[in-house]
């Protein structure tokens, strides 16, 4: 069950450059329909903003395409890429749908709970990771597959993981 | 104009007309029964899938029966169409199965809802649903919130008819609700929680076909049967002031618009007589209003079982005659 | 060697790039298309060639583009669904991230066949690094003259963009993909007015899935006469499968349309057979939402025949003892797995993806996921099996958008063909729980 836990948090502090590039996704779109580019720009400010979108940060992005932040909501809530609470430095999203099942993605999340002694949702204490399943990331083929900031790390074993977490921690993975 | 033909009554209708508003016009029991279509919301309508009906033949020019079953309220009509809504047996079922859909996370709380008696899901499970549950697992349930300090949200009992979102979208100014995430999780909310300010809000009430938007000046003061609907009028500067008090005795519990058969808000001078929030929430001396006499309910819920009718003499007649 | 339209030059280093893309006959169709044909040349062409929607529904592409209303002073766009979320599936994805070059001429022929002037890839959100490699091979044409203004002095302007999702795949869907691209949620609209009379920003709207717009290059370049040789009489050309689950070498492949599914599956040049030397015990083969079909009825169709893969082959005996060709997410089954468990697992697919917004799918695909869910665990009985053959009736059919179905059919078709292991889940309730992961290799099968 979804539930959103509401915690304030201040918006995140846009450099000029991610101002240009949000007024670039904007320019994408014809005059007057600047709300198509919502979902890159909640991309965009998702990252700048430590990996989740608060309430507060949602608001900012009402204001940048000048729209009822409530349409905002409804937006950032429909689609399962943006987290809604705090999250880990590093976001775990391990693939469990079908095709990876078959290959043993049970057995993966099994392991990164034990590994990192959390269950799926839960933070790491260090604030490190978070663990969270996701339905098909389309790499049906190569799975068992986890997705980390934008990539996807497929044909995972034990030790692939855990070559995985120790680049993570070391700071040599790309956080998105 | 176009002829069409439901359950065997031909109407002839003008182009563009929905199959439902055919339907209406002819009024009785071939209307499909409608959760989440109002007509004076634009956009509304398609979601429940009770008003789903057979077309046994498209039009005259293409007579080929359609494969699924048509949502009434969003399908027009073609000259020649013939429709079977209570005369189908697959619509029957199919609406049995809306019914059971609607039903399974709901939590048939009607002794404590204040929309019992006049609930569009009480009608339509009287009408289509099962004796018993098939469902053995856990509902979905989330806690009540208060919606500003007028308005009642029970989610529980929300079909997702997505009525008030457009009551919030075309009626007021600023939408501050809306539907957020989605699936089964999908929920009616402001969020954080935001109050809804807005001349026009309780307008949500009044298009809420069930119990989840409720009017708390109003919250568990009396059953609705207990009441006496009398149309009453008053001057109003923000809206045509033409409503429905609901009264006890010399009180008026509750204000709601003037609505039809259909549970939709009655059209005065060809607009939608929507009230404010003024008239329904904070008017409720009868001296403030001009009482013009009891109203006839013509639904065929609980509400419409009682003594609401305008006196018939002829009907006086019956009964004496009786005695 | 089956030919290859799409993927002929894949393995050459550098033809993501545009260079090496040109050097090996990239562009070649933009030129043809632009410089000697009508853009109803190319409708017309793409017509005969039979092309079928390669995103799952198998619509013939020729016939959707003539459906496009053209009133005048109105912009029409053209919308690229590389939404590909469907289990099973990953194609779209290996083209995209391989051949970007050719996704991007594919939409400019195509742009100039439907006379838009503004085209947009919509690609799923979790592609993130695919879309940023779309960018660069656009950037790229734009720069070689092939995006913008006057492309190759025909007087055709075409700009295209790339747009991201958020994680719904619903918006696969046409209209729910053309609602999220306005910036709302993905819930679908309610046809008619079809996206071809009022799509994106109530223009008119083509969507076609990536795999169709490429393969309008090879038909463009080649011919539709020639085009229409390849494959079978009704499924013509060659169709991307991507292949996965138990298989030695999962992977995409372009096949011509006809090899037969047991070539597929065991010879050297596919899928190599089954791993770990297991037997196979079912296959889905065309995305998770397609029928499942028990070991009998893979290679062979009911009649004995053999099962060849092409629309018709595969969907031959309907849902009784056939399936679909769909979107080419061919999911391979070996003998230890579990048909229950994954159908709850597909199950649950479908109640997280449901959009919410009519209630059969919203309350049906929990409702199913729910009941599956206990099954799985031991807790199910033996009603339990009914009613759920029972409420996926009552979805199919009823729900604004095929996602309701979507999630009905594997249901369906599982208790369709294996049943038995569902009752041996309901009748083992502690061994279903400890062999939770399905070892059913003693109790019998339908197979």
């Amino acid at each position: 069950m979804i539930k959103t836990v509401i915690t304030q948090q201040d918006r995140p502090v846009l450099s000029p450059e991610k101002m240009a590039e949000i007024q670039g996704v904007i320019q994408q779109f014809p005059e007057g329909k600047s709300k198509s580019a919502i979902l890159r720009i909640l991309h965009i400010v998702e990252r700048e903003a430590g990996g989740w979108l608060s309430p507060d940060t949602m608001d900012m992005v009402a204001e940048i395409l000048s729209i009822e932040p409530i349409e905002v909501y409804e937006v950032a809530t429909f689609y399962t890429m943006f987290n809604l609470n705090p999250v880990g430095k590093y976001v775990l999203e391990v693939c469990q749908t079908g095709p990876c099942m078959l290959v043993g993605s049970d057995q993966t999340i099994e392991y990164i709970e034990k590994t990192l002694d959390i269950k799926v949702g839960e933070t790491t204490a260090d604030g490190m990771f978070t663990l969270k399943t996701s339905e098909c990331l389309g790499a049906c083929g190569y799975g068992p597959l986890l997705k980390c900031g934008i990539h996807y790390h497929e044909h995972l074993t034990n030790d692939s993981i855990d070559t995985l977490l120790t680049a993570c921690r070391n700071g040599e993975v790309e956080k998105y | 104009m176009v002829k069409v033909t439901i359950d065997g009554i031909e109407i002839e209708v003008e182009e563009g007309t929905t199959i439902l508003n055919a339907a209406r016009m002819i009024g009785g029991n071939v209307v499909p029964p409608a959760m989440c279509y109002y007509s004076s919301l634009e956009g509304s309508g398609g979601n429940c899938r009770t008003c789903l009906v057979e077309i046994a033949e498209g039009s005259t020019r293409d007579p080929r029966p359609m494969p699924k079953l048509m949502v009434s309220c969003s399908t027009q009509v073609q000259d020649g169409m013939v429709v079977k809504n209570k005369t189908s047996q697959r619509v029957h079922e199919n609406r049995g199965a809306v019914t059971e859909f609607l039903l399974i996370n709901h939590p048939l709380d009607c002794p404590v809802c204040d929309q019992a008696g006049e609930c569009h899901l009480q009608d339509l499970s009287f009408d289509h649903g099962g004796a018993g549950s098939r469902f053995e697992e856990e509902k979905r349930t989330f806690e009540p919130i208060d919606i500003g300090n007028k308005i009642k949200l029970h989610m529980n009992r929300c079909i997702l008819c997505y009525r008030c979102v457009k009551v919030a979208e075309q009626l007021t100014e600023k939408r501050v609700h809306g539907v957020l995430h989605r699936g089964e999780h999908a929920e009616i909310s402001t969020y954080i929680q935001k109050a809804v300010e807005s001349d026009f809000s309780g307008n949500m009430i009044d298009v809420c076909p069930v119990g989840a938007l409720t009017d708390r000046t109003f919250r568990f003061k009396s059953r609705v049967w207990f009441l006496k609907p009398m149309n009453a009028t008053r001057e109003c500067k923000k809206c045509p002031g033409h409503a429905t008090v609901w009264m006890f005795g010399e009180e008026i519990y509750r204000v709601t618009g003037r609505k039809d058969a259909y549970g939709e808000i009655e059209r005065l001078d060809g607009k939608t007589a929507w009230i404010c929030d003024d008239c329904r929430f904070e008017t409720k001396d009868p001296k403030q209003w001009n009482i013009e006499g009891p109203r006839k309910i013509n639904r065929h819920s609980v509400i419409s079982q009682n003594h609401y009718e305008i006196p018939n003499p002829l009907k006086t007649n019956v009964k004496k005659s009786l005695k | 060697m089956g030919r290859k339209l799409l993927l002929e030059h894949i393995d050459v280093p550098g033809i993501e790039t545009f260079d090496v893309w040109r050097k090996h006959g990239g562009y070649l169709s933009v030129e043809k298309a632009l410089k000697n044909m009508s853009p109803d040349d190319v409708v017309n062409e793409v017509k005969n060639s039979g092309l079928r929607g390669r995103g799952g529904a198998g619509f013939p592409t020729g016939m959707k583009w003539s459906f496009l209303a053209k009133p005048e002073g109105v912009p029409r766009y053209l919308l690229c669904n590389a939404d590909e979320s469907e289990p099973g599936t990953f194609k779209d994805r290996y083209l995209m991230e391989k051949l970007p070059h050719l996704l991007i001429e594919g939409m400019i022929v195509s742009s100039y066949a439907l006379g838009a002037n503004l085209s947009y890839i919509y690609i799923r959100g979790e592609y993130m690094w695919i879309l940023e490699i779309l960018e660069k091979a656009i950037a790229e044409a734009y720069a070689k003259g092939f995006l913008g203004k006057n492309i190759l002095g025909s007087g055709f302007d075409l700009d295209l963009r790339v747009a991201p999702g958020g994680g719904a795949y619903i918006c696969g869907e046409e209209t729910a993909l053309i609602e999220s691209l306005e910036g709302k949620r993905g819930n679908p609209r309610m046809k008619p007015p079809f996206p071809a009379v009022k799509g994106l920003w109530g223009c008119p709207t083509v969507v076609n899935n990536v795999e169709s717009l490429a393969t309008v290059v090879p038909i463009i370049n080649m011919g539709a006469d020639e085009y229409v040789k390849i494959g079978t009489e009704k499924s013509a050309g060659t169709k991307l499968i991507s292949a996965c689950g138990n298989l030695v070498r999962p992977g995409v492949y372009e096949i011509e349309m006809g090899i037969s599914v047991e070539e597929f599956i065991y010879g050297d040049e596919w899928c190599r057979g089954i791993a770990n030397n297991k037997q196979i015990k079912a296959l889905i083969p065309g995305g998770s939402s397609v029928p499942i079909l028990p070991a009998h009825l893979i290679t062979k169709l009911a009649t004995g025949e053999d099962r060849l893969m092409s629309y018709e082959s595969l969907s031959e005996g309907g849902f009784a003892t056939g399936s679909m060709l769909g979107s080419g997410g061919f999911i391979v089954f070996d003998e230890d797995q579990s048909v229950v468990r994954n159908t709850w697992n597909f199950a649950r697919f479908y109640a997280h993806e449901s959009c919410g917004q009519c209630s059969p799918c919203r309350e049906g695909t929990g409702w199913m996921q729910r009941v599956l869910h206990r099954i799985v665990n031991g807790q199910g009985n033996m009603r339990d099996i009914d009613l759920l053959a029972d409420i996926n009736k009552k979805i199919e059919g009823n729900t604004i958008c095929p996602l309701g179905d979507a999630a009905a059919w594997p249901v369906a078709a599982a208790i369709r063909h294996f049943r038995e292991e569902f009752e041996w889940y309901v009748n083992h309730p502690e061994e279903a729980l400890k062999r939770n992961y399905g070892m059913l290799k003693n109790t019998p099968t339908t197979v």
